[in-house]
């Protein structure tokens, strides 16, 4: 037998990779569950064609103003009956005709209402004469990048990453000491450190398994864009990992039950599934607690894919979320060394 | 397969001229407090190269925790403990190199087979034997390839057994091999744990089953509240109840109580003194109804016993012999039985 495979850091490793391949739910969790959920976001926010908008008017010169345009469908009704309309939802918009011109009846919290607003007046003002100050053209674009599939595959990236990191490592030490084997490693001679990095090495190999199935599915089926350097992606993914290694190593490093261990992970996991911008922008969430939201790792991890795959950003444009990752790498790692109970 | 097979020849093993010099293991003044409760209540002990030495008590009396401070997984409060020469704190790797362990409910992984799991330990040693041999050791072949979760219990136990082995080790700890384990999974444990004392191995184990104790140690330390109470071979330990055999009876109710007489257990109507002036009688005591004497000349003895109960016109309800064994002495130092608690 050859040196490597008597060595302990091989047989530790090898034995990871053992055991997270003879668990059939966790290949679900790790490389399946990611490609369903892309399928499904990407059916769910497939590009329609621009909505048409229901509008009403009072009288059928307004209606056969509004005909000609396509973005909207203009129905003529009776005041009472187009106030009923509007409050229902049935239409966007009431244009009343009165002596001294128009009066528009809308919801202007609503974006759509206040579209059909728009369009409704420019289309009246021109029939009552309105000339355009400018000539103005234009030209559609429906181009790669801006869809929402686009957005979202970053994220579901960052999120797999981290659920990936966090349970692979938290639940396999939880684990390991709630059944005394890790009580039981420590009587032998093992060199620690190997125990840990054998965590570090197997989840390094499954990253590139489980972020080239991902990325390789988004980019043949939703032909999702990398318009960053392909290496700099790679690096930014085996930090995120390594980053959520530390946290998962972090939550493990006391917790004596699997119970005790799932309710950490969620705590930790929970706000940034909501507040990093997985699914939609993080900017949504009001100045105030921005700064929060900007230094989950989660954050960092999305913002930065995001910045490579679709604005093909390079690391130095990215200096400010890496050096969060990288910041947490390291805290949670020395904390965690710290305080890790090996029995 | 079948688990009647006999232990396997031993191994030869190189280094154990070396070691036998000194002492294998020597405690001082061993103290260790968990909280409020006293583990280790100063213990001094010394066991000699080569030897299988038992600690053997009821749950609680700080077996565990002794062997654990020899096994350097846990600090002791106070006192020394030497292994080979050596101690934990100065030359940590290097015992952990010359010792095997074996704990109390180690779980190895369900998903990874017999064979990964002794080639997992087996790299940890600088030196050892080969995987195939601890298979061999402890009888596994047939679940090589078998992942552990499918073993049963003296499997399992075996396989703990063998991946203390795979080091090839000097001192062998052994935390209650056989607790939990069927009769025959036990004699199956004994018969490999006999392979490996003949190879010349210091061997220490904890246990509260008293015939393990007796049919595996050269020696035995009994401890309680975490004392040793009695320290010697098995047969000086049962010499020293001072008689060979345990004469055990009880007497019914119905004959010996009479009518309108306090609701007493019937053994208060047996008059001691009487049994005890019995030639070959060393001693009486009653637990819950059952009463003992210790008696050194059993076919003399016996027959005055049953004439002395008649006298009394006492009816036996229950009556029988044993030889003096490990539970007697324990009984007899702190009038409790071992398997009660």
């Amino acid at each position: 037998m050859n040196k490597l495979r008597l060595s302990s850091l091989y047989q530790l490793t090898v034995i990871r990779f053992f055991l997270i391949l003879r668990e059939p739910e966790a290949i679900f969790w790790i490389f399946v569950f990611p490609i369903l959920l892309a399928v499904g976001l990407g059916i769910a926010f497939r590009n329609r064609p621009a909505d048409v908008l229901p509008v009403g008017a009072t009288t059928v010169q307004i209606t056969q103003a509004l005909a000609a345009d396509k973005g909207l469908s203009a129905t003529t009704l009776n005041e009472a009956a187009g106030t009923h309309a509007l409050a229902t939802g049935n239409i966007l918009l009431l244009a009343i005709q009165n002596p001294n011109g128009v009066t528009y009846e809308f919801d202007d919290t609503n974006p759509d209402a206040r579209i059909a607003r728009m369009l409704v007046d420019r289309d009246i003002q021109a029939a009552a004469g309105q000339r355009e100050a400018i000539h103005a053209q234009s030209q559609l674009v429906h181009e790669t990048g801006s869809r929402y599939i686009d957005f979202v595959v970053p994220g579901l990236l960052g999120m797999n990453l981290m659920g990936s990191a966090m349970w692979g490592l938290g639940f396999a030490i939880v684990e390991a000491r709630q059944k005394k084997l890790l009580k039981r490693l420590v009587a032998s001679p093992m060199p620690r450190w190997q125990y840990l990095l054998s965590f570090i090495l197997s989840r390094l190999v499954m990253l590139v398994i489980e972020v080239v199935a991902f990325l390789g599915f988004a980019r043949l089926v939703f032909a999702v864009p990398f318009r960053g350097p392909l290496v700099q992606l790679a690096f930014l993914c085996v930090l995120t990992s390594l980053c959520f290694s530390a946290l998962g190593l972090l939550v493990a490093s006391r917790a004596k039950t699997m119970e005790a261990a799932s309710g950490l992970m969620n705590l930790v996991m929970l706000p940034m599934w909501i507040l990093s911008g997985v699914f939609f922008s993080a900017s949504r969430f009001p100045a105030a607690i921005q700064p929060l939201v900007r230094a989950l790792p989660l954050t960092a991890a999305i913002d930065a894919m995001r910045g490579n795959m679709l604005q093909g950003m390079s690391l130095a444009q990215l200096a400010t979320p890496v050096a969060i990752l990288a910041a947490w790498l390291v805290v949670a790692f020395a904390v965690s060394l710290r305080i890790f109970r090996w029995r | 397969m079948t688990e009647t097979q006999t232990a396997p020849p031993p191994t030869p093993r190189p280094s154990q001229d070396q070691a036998a010099r000194g002492p294998s293991l020597v405690l001082r003044g061993l103290r260790k407090t968990f909280a409020d409760v006293v583990a280790v209540d100063g213990l001094d002990l010394e066991v000699s190269c080569g030897e299988c030495f038992g600690l053997l008590g009821p749950n609680g009396a700080g077996k565990t925790t002794t062997i654990e401070i020899c096994e350097g997984l846990t600090d002791p409060d106070a006192g020394q403990v030497q292994l080979l020469g050596l101690d934990w704190r100065n030359s940590a790797s290097q015992l952990r190199q010359l010792t095997g362990v074996q704990l109390q409910e180690t779980q190895f992984p369900d998903k990874l087979t017999v064979e990964e799991t002794l080639r997992l330990f087996r790299s940890f040693f600088h030196r050892g034997i080969p995987v195939e041999e601890s298979i061999r050791t402890a009888q596994l072949e047939e679940k090589r390839n078998a992942r552990v979760g499918t073993l049963s219990g003296g499997q399992k136990q075996r396989l703990a057994m063998a991946c203390a082995l795979v080091g090839d080790p000097e001192l062998l700890f052994l935390d209650e091999p056989t607790t939990g384990l069927d009769p025959q999974a036990r004699r199956h444990l004994w018969d490999l744990v006999d392979a490996l004392k003949q190879d010349g191995r210091t061997i220490i184990l904890t246990t509260h089953y008293m015939e393990e104790a007796e049919r595996l140690c050269d020696r035995v330390a009994i401890m309680d509240h975490g004392r040793i109470i009695a320290l010697g071979t098995p047969q000086q330990l049962i010499a020293s109840v001072g008689a060979e055999h345990i004469v055990e009876f009880a007497v019914s109710a119905q004959e010996s109580a009479g009518p309108g007489s306090a609701p007493g257990p019937a053994h208060g109507f047996v008059d001691a003194d009487l049994l005890l002036k019995i030639p070959g009688v060393q001693s009486h005591r009653v637990d819950a109804g059952l009463h003992q004497l210790s008696v050194s000349v059993l076919h003399t003895a016996v027959p005055r016993i049953f004439a002395a109960l008649a006298a009394q016109h006492l009816h036996l309800s229950e009556f029988r012999t044993h030889s003096a064994s490990l539970e007697d002495v324990f009984v007899g130092l702190t009038g409790r039985n071992l398997r009660d608690e």
